[in-house]
């Protein structure tokens, strides 16, 4: 079960990005966000963004367009 | 933070639609935990300008641009304008704003940040603004006329800026 979770819905690069960044900025370390995004860029993007932060992505779900990313704070 | 995660862009276009790509960019390099400057010249000093209303984007020599309405029927939507009108004919008033207007419109539909929005974003996240001095002054603008938060100097500070990262882009 997520601790908070982020609707990015409708947005588009790099909006979905930069609001996980903040969501995950204002989070402590262990915490577990989902972010739900309509973005199908974002499937490459938000990897690419925890393998570079160091975030972890535990899962990637998608549901008729719709993806929820559930991520852990590093 | 090491000093090699940094990057630094120098921003020279001053149309709507290159406003986009260094801020988008440089938001985006500090959210994957970049430490970003800016350097704005040129036409590229635009972007910083509190009074975003004179950019625009002209279809005029600007034949990769892809002109589909955003709004109307499907079947209407579907056309690409672009290559269909000769571009002398976009030589008539108003077809800057026209257009501007146009692509503002597809932007919002498409779920893509304002501008302002973005580089309001990029100042929260700490990206370096930096306006050269030397073409505030070639264009006559005066400082009041840019955003809050923009440090004015010239090129060997960007040659500082860009000493210390490894990834440089100029756009």
């Amino acid at each position: 079960m997520a601790d908070e979770t982020l609707d990015a819905s409708g947005l588009n690069c790099p909006l979905p990005i930069l609001k996980t960044k903040k969501a995950l900025s204002k989070m402590d370390t262990g915490k577990i966000l989902d972010v739900i995004s309509t973005d199908a860029g974002s499937v490459k993007d938000i990897e690419a963004f925890c393998n570079q932060t160091g975030n972890k992505l535990i899962s990637t779900v998608e549901d008729g367009g719709k993806y929820v990313f559930t991520i852990e704070k590093v | 933070m090491s000093d090699n995660n940094k990057m630094t862009i120098i921003a020279t276009k001053g149309t709507f639609d290159w406003a986009f790509p260094p801020f988008i960019i440089a938001s985006t390099g500090v959210a994957m935990d970049k430490e970003v400057s800016i350097f704005f010249t040129f036409y590229g000093l635009n972007l910083l300008l509190k009074d975003t209303s004179k950019l625009k984007v002209s279809p005029i020599g600007n034949p990769g641009m892809p002109m589909k309405m955003p709004f109307g029927p499907k079947w209407l939507q579907a056309i690409d304008f672009g290559p269909k009108i000769p571009n002398v004919l976009w030589n008539i008033p108003f077809a800057d704003t026209l257009v501007t207007f146009l692509m503002k419109k597809t932007m919002a539909k498409h779920g893509v940040a304002k501008l302002e929005d973005l580089r309001s974003m990029c100042q929260e996240f700490d990206v370096k603004f930096i306006a050269c001095e030397m073409t505030v002054d070639l264009f006559g603008y005066s400082k009041d006329d840019f955003i809050d938060g923009v440090e004015f100097a010239g090129a060997a500070t960007y040659f500082e800026e860009a000493s210390t990262g490894n990834h440089h882009l100029y756009m």
